[in-house]
């Protein structure tokens, strides 16, 4: 039997991995950190027929674009003359398991099952464990959940706990942890342990399953407004709902329609620490998530994302934890909808974006939730009140993550915070240069950075001298 | 109830890394506390006192070992107490949207 201490496991990890991916990763890449993103979404991952169809057989899909009449109408009476997007929401919450996930989860449950694997595992606390575990219940598979739920007090953070619920409801082995990135230990244990198939959320089997999403934007907003959406609002953490639903679009001829990424903005919060763990109120969505996956994709339990969220962003935006609160109350009071809460960042977003659009133009926010117990407002709120957070209405610029949460008072303190795209792309290149050090690029790794960052290839050159002369 | 009967849902406690085997770049207060996993399962033995250690046969069929901490585990996640904070908002809204709020 093979050592199974931290350090032998994780030095094993390319070989678990590789194994329980059967992807090579390594054929894809050039240069000194060059990679062909292109060339491995086509040769890895499904057609988009093929997509369908995957779906089709478990359900996944087609789920209905519903317009917002009531918040919209909100919306223009806060907004000036001739202003007021017309809000549209892709209610995902329809999906076997109550989330966009099952898209993701569907094409890898798939795949596993084509290979001959006889289980999946994932390393989630989100939604993509029911996902994982409803698919793989349709298909046959067992499934293994490994999930971050407690801090060292042994208090589970209530969203995370309903999730671990609803993954053993669809019948899977849920391994739940207290906070710390040695997850991943336990996660190669089990995957060397059990020889699954390793369901990560970033390899192109997970990001090719949203495609469909965008496609299926792209044509019910055609269909009921007559035009393409202007701008799709997504919620960001992993990058991949980002890439795949823009993936989707641009599949579906919406070139032009701008890409918004928004997150809950928790700076300050280390998502490593044992005490910051249970003093925030949402477990996704958040900048903790979405800015190191932004800036440094691969630091996924994979060698290469598929996420490439940078590629795909036209604009990145943050809200407070208090506003996303608000505007589930406002979904569920107005529009009869109860959903989220995570999920709503997107439509927190979109609620203040539309004020600033002209009246025929149409934006869609790209997925909704189910709402369970441990999973709604209430109960995050009462949790975060026992935790010493201060809860209260106010206005949202007094919003401390971690210490106060304030819930607005008028729908028009509701705002979202621009993050500056050019400091991203920075960032993302002095890490992605971390490795090479002052060492000579190729041209393909040039060619590859100009890809990521959206920059002439003069730019990226310019940028990579600066960065290297600092070094 | 300490004591659990073959077949009955139970929990079971292991810990993974303890204190100074963590990894470097976890922070402080991280460090400072071990990895620690539960997981639940079905009990293997004909009976057992809860703070043994015992095997259970997980939902995915594995067999895995750990110290008995719970059983039939409560699942805990409810619906929390209706929050001041959020009770008045819809009313509030809809104020608006009939032109008897303040835009």
């Amino acid at each position: 039997m093979s050592n199974t201490s931290y350090q032998a496991v994780i030095a094993r990890k390319p070989e678990i991995i590789k194994k329980a991916t059967n992807i090579d990763y390594a054929a894809f890449e050039s240069g000194e950190i060059g990679f062909d993103y292109e060339r491995m979404m086509s040769q890895v991952a499904y057609s988009l027929n093929k997509i369908r169809q995957i779906q089709q057989e478990t359900g996944v899909g087609n789920t209905p674009l519903l317009e917002l009449k009531n918040i919209t109408a909100l919306a223009r009476q806060l907004a000036g003359p001739g202003k007021g997007a017309r809000i549209f929401i892709k209610d995902e919450a329809c999906n076997p398991s109550g989330s966009f996930k099952a898209r993701r989860a569907s094409v890898s449950v798939y795949h596993a099952k084509q290979h001959g694997y006889k289980g999946v595992v994932a390393a989630t606390s989100g939604n993509f464990g029911a996902a994982i575990a409803s698919q793989a219940a349709m298909r046959g598979l067992k499934s293994i959940i490994v999930q971050e739920v407690f801090d060292s007090r042994g208090i589970g953070q209530p969203e995370i706990l309903e999730k671990g619920r609803a993954c053993e409801a669809y019948g899977a082995e849920v391994i739940q942890m207290t906070v710390g990135p040695e997850l991943f230990y336990q996660f190669l244990l089990v995957l060397e342990q059990t020889g699954y198939f390793n369901a990560s959320l970033y390899t192109p089997f997970s990001i090719c399953g949203i495609e469909t999403l965008g496609t299926e934007i792209a044509e019910q907003t055609l269909l009921a407004t007559g035009r393409k959406p202007d701008a799709v609002v997504v919620t960001h953490a992993g990058g991949g709902n980002v890439t795949g639903t823009a993936r989707g679009l641009q599949r579906a001829g919406c070139e032009s329609t701008q890409i918004v990424a928004a997150s809950v903005d928790l700076k300050g919060l280390h998502m490593a620490s044992d005490i910051d763990f249970n003093r925030k109120s949402f477990t996704t969505g958040h900048t903790g998530f979405g800015m190191p996956f932004a800036t440094s994709p691969d630091r996924a339990d994979v060698p290469r994302n598929a996420a490439r969220p940078l590629r795909y962003m036209d604009r990145y935006v943050t809200i407070t934890q208090g506003e996303v609160f608000y505007v589930t109350e406002m979904l569920a009071m107005l529009e009869g909808l109860e959903r989220g809460p995570a999920g709503n960042t997107s439509l927190t977003a979109a609620f203040v974006m539309a004020q600033h659009m002209e009246c025929d133009e149409v934006i869609v926010v790209q997925e909704t939730e189910y709402t369970g117990a441990g999973k709604h407002p209430s109960p995050q709120l009462s949790f975060a009140k026992k935790n010493g957070i201060e809860v209260r209405r106010g206005n949202p610029i007094e919003n401390v993550p971690g210490k106060a949460i304030i819930i607005p008072e008028h729908p028009g303190q509701i705002n979202i915070k621009d993050i500056n795209l050019d400091r991203v792309r920075q960032s993302y290149l002095r890490n992605a240069l971390g490795s090479v050090g002052t060492g000579a690029l190729h041209p393909q790794d040039i060619e590859f950075l100009a890809a990521e960052t959206r920059l002439e290839a003069a730019i990226v050159e310019k940028k990579v001298r600066e960065i290297q002369a600092n070094l | 109830m300490s004591q659990a009967q073959k077949g009955d849902w139970v929990q079971i406690y292991q810990v993974i890394l303890p204190v100074g085997e963590r990894a470097p770049q976890v922070p402080a207060e991280t460090a400072g506390v071990p990895l620690e996993m539960w997981v639940k399962g079905f009990l293997e033995e004909e009976q057992a006192q809860v703070g043994t250690d015992v095997t259970i046969r997980s939902l995915a069929g594995r067999l895995l070992q750990g110290q008995l901490v719970a059983i039939k585990p409560d699942y805990e996640v409810n619906y929390g107490f209706p929050q001041p904070e959020l009770l008045t908002i819809g009313v509030e809204l809809r104020a608006i949207l009939e032109g008897n709020g303040n835009v």
